[in-house]
């Protein structure tokens, strides 16, 4: 009886235990982070049809959040340079991936925070055309499919008309319902994906960091930091800092608070880490010269997705036997020809290059001479130097190719890819039409005459932060063509070609001849007393 | 056999653990300055700083040795019977003639010795110590108002200092074996003890 009750006893105690605990748990889970259920909103409480109606039902109370979007460069796609007043932006510069976004509203511009931005007339003024779902989607399951301007799909639609395909409709209801803040995904979305597909164009972004462990990033670690997005790109009415158009290279503020200052860059590892984040005294020495990521990412496409290095376009337009566009694949099954768009080369843990970096950066826009020479023509160059006070040795990636450009005229060109009309280089794979096309468009001369250049362009890296032991080791520089092999005007203890070679060729003969003259020395005086004797 | 009595305790223990931290300094020094590959460029940097900061202790032990005791007198130049001592080591020392300079506790170093260790701790010592202290402050010469230098003078200058002290470690290994027998000047330095022959005063 006695042991029956001791039983029972702890038997509660330990279900009261575990009910406690249960309870002190799943208490934030029932209730969620936000202090608004969204599907408690009548607002919401409906069928939309179309995005813009949910971006109605959204300003209804957020009466505020358009207003602040069409002020965003995310919005926008435009972004003009302060120091170089070059005009950037998706909107105007051309690169070498796919080189151009306009006549190509449609494809490119589901990556485009707005609703229906398919040609020129897009009215950046209209609230309800701003896409809040894009980056606020909680479900997973928003989708804005390429050839859709940035739509939605809401219901089965046949895209290309007369292809068969099937893009599946979604429900609006559902995720307007269940919006939140943004996560990795939802700006992966997109950033994952810039250049056509999954770590194309970065290296630094791909749809490895959806989840990754501490090695490929120590700050987005699932299992540990788990950050998104927004904890470093800390937004500010919808602005989020950060951008590479004008990236901070050398940020010599003390750490400050996450939204109490908003003077600096949030998005900077010193704004968290400070100008002093090592215990050793001598590693702290290198921060005058080295932005952080320099060390701490040792490689970039580390997460088991390659990211395109090479794109050659002058290859494009091959067809098979039967007069049909093909496409090859590497061993590792990726695309390594595509008739539409010529040859790549992908890789996967890429060591960066590493350059001087001030900050600012000057683009080849369409009209800006350029010459076929050895050297190939810069997308986009990175200004620096040891002397300027201003730079840093930051690591990038340099995406290298062929485009097309007009050697009459001597300029990049803007070129019709996407569409399902004649003129689209991907319908057609004619170069003259889609080019006229895209010039044509473009208001920009055309000499009618087109020819392959080569091209790079370079892209900072700066995510894919490795833990601390993972840390590219100091000898990886400090050795004789080692990483900063390149890197001129700084001297390193351990590269030879910072060698005064008068000294190394004095130094080492001094050693020699007191090593010869103690030796001959001695010899006399084994001789000698061997005589003597 | 004449021995006489020349190296105190503290004076041995001074040069020998000099003598493993210079030594050791040069090994990782060498590797830092990227000539070889030993123990890795990280360890080697970390052992040399070690080295460096212990020399700085024994130097302060032995600084205040030298001046409390009046030690230091051993430094003072001399130019007495120099030419002697150089013809010695050029010619005397084949023909087994005994040595001219009869070191005692009141003059240990003959004159080359005494010029030359004089050298060694005015001139080349100071020049890698104040090097080595601008590369290990490196991080702080503009709060130092030492903005205007350039590592590469600084680390020439040090990589300068280490080919002297070289070039010194040479020559000094090899001398050591010039006294009476071949061990003579190593077991002075040992027992404090040295063993000068049977040679007269």
């Amino acid at each position: 009886m006695r042991i029956h009750f001791i039983q029972t006893v702890l038997l509660a105690a330990i279900l009261a235990t575990t009910a406690a605990h249960g309870a002190a748990d799943a208490a934030p889970d029932k209730l969620g982070k936000s202090t608004a259920d969204h599907s408690k909103f009548k607002e919401l409480n409906r069928t939309f049809d179309s995005g813009p109606e949910v971006t109605k039902a959204c300003l209804s109370c957020h009466t505020e959040a358009a207003k602040q979007i069409h002020q965003t460069q995310h919005w926008k796609w435009e972004f003009i340079n302060p120091d170089t007043k070059q005009v950037l932006g998706k909107k105007h510069i051309v690169n070498n991936f796919c080189t151009s976004v306009k006549t190509n509203e449609a494809a490119c511009n589901s990556c485009h925070i707005g609703y229906g931005w398919k040609d020129d007339k897009f009215d950046f003024n209209s609230e309800e055309n701003v896409d809040c779902l894009v980056c606020h989607d909680a479900t997973g399951k928003y989708r804005k499919p390429s050839g859709f301007a940035g739509l939605p799909v809401t219901k089965d639609t046949e895209f290309p008309a007369g292809s068969g395909k099937i893009v599946r409709g979604i429900n609006l209801t559902e995720i307007a319902q269940k919006v939140g803040p943004t996560k990795r995904t939802t700006c992966g979305a997109c950033h994952f994906n810039g250049g056509g597909g999954d770590g194309v164009k970065h290296g630094d972004l791909d749809s490895s960091l959806e989840a990754p462990n501490k090695d490929l990033d120590v700050h987005m670690d699932v299992d540990g930091n788990n950050f998104s997005c927004a904890t470093c790109h800390k937004t500010d009415v919808h602005q989020v800092p950060g951008s590479r158009y004008a990236p901070t290279a050398k940020d010599k503020n003390p750490a400050h608070l996450r939204g109490k200052d908003n003077k600096y860059n949030p998005a900077t590892c010193q704004s968290c880490h400070g100008q002093a984040p090592h215990q050793q005294a001598k590693l702290n020495d290198h921060t005058n010269k080295l932005a952080c990521q320099t060390c701490h990412i040792p490689a970039y496409a580390r997460g088991g997705q390659p990211t395109k290095m090479w794109w050659d376009w002058s290859t494009a337009g091959k067809l098979d036997k039967d007069g049909k566009p093909y496409t090859e694949k590497d061993d590792d099954g990726y695309d390594s020809y595509m008739s539409i768009k010529g040859n790549f080369v992908w890789k996967e843990n890429v060591q960066p290059e590493y350059v001087w970096f001030n900050g600012t950066v000057h683009y080849t826009l369409v009209g800006d001479k350029i010459e076929k020479t050895d050297k190939p023509t810069q997308i986009n160059r990175f200004e620096g130097s040891a002397t300027d006070g201003k730079s840093m040795i930051w690591p990038i990636k340099m995406f290298r190719g062929k485009q097309i450009y007009d050697p009459i005229n001597k300029s990049l060109v803007i070129t019709h890819l996407a569409g399902n009309d004649d003129t689209a280089f991907w319908k057609n794979l004619d170069w003259e039409k889609a080019v006229t096309m895209g010039m044509a468009k473009a208001n920009t001369n055309f000499s009618g005459k087109f020819d392959f250049i080569e091209t790079e362009s370079a892209w900072p890296i700066t995510h894919m932060v490795a833990p601390k032991e993972k840390a590219v080791a100091c000898v990886e520089c400090h050795t004789s063509n080692g990483r900063l092999e390149k890197i001129d005007g700084i001297y390193m203890p351990g590269r030879g070609s910072d060698h005064a070679r008068w000294l190394e060729i004095i130094g080492w003969l001094a050693a020699a001849l007191t090593l010869l003259g103690v030796a001959g020395h001695g010899l006399i005086r084994v001789i000698a007393s061997q005589r003597n004797r | 056999m004449t021995r006489v009595y020349l190296f105190k305790p503290f004076e041995r223990f001074w040069h020998w653990s000099q003598a493993v931290l210079i030594i050791s300094m040069l090994v990782t020094g060498f590797e830092v300055h990227g000539s070889y590959t030993l123990l890795g460029f990280a360890q080697a940097v970390s052992y040399h700083t070690i080295a460096a900061w212990s020399l700085v202790g024994l130097w302060i032990f032995a600084i205040f040795w030298h001046l409390t005791t009046g030690e230091w007198r051993h430094y003072i130049p001399t130019t007495q019977n120099i030419v002697a001592i150089a013809r010695y080591y050029s010619s005397g020392i084949f023909r087994d003639e005994p040595h001219p300079f009869r070191p005692s506790l009141n003059n240990k170093h003959n004159p080359l010795q005494r010029l030359t260790y004089l050298a060694v701790l005015t001139l080349l010592s100071p020049l890698l110590w104040v090097t080595g202290g601008l590369y290990l402050f490196y991080g702080n010469w503009t709060a130092l108002g030492l903005g205007g230098l350039s590592l590469q003078w600084v680390a020439t200058g040090h990589t300068l200092g280490a080919f002297l002290m070289l070039a010194f470690l040479i020559s000094h290994l090899y001398l050591a074996t010039t006294g009476h027998k071949l061990t003579s000047q190593l077991m002075a330095m040992v027992t404090g003890w040295e063993d000068l022959g049977h040679a007269s005063k």
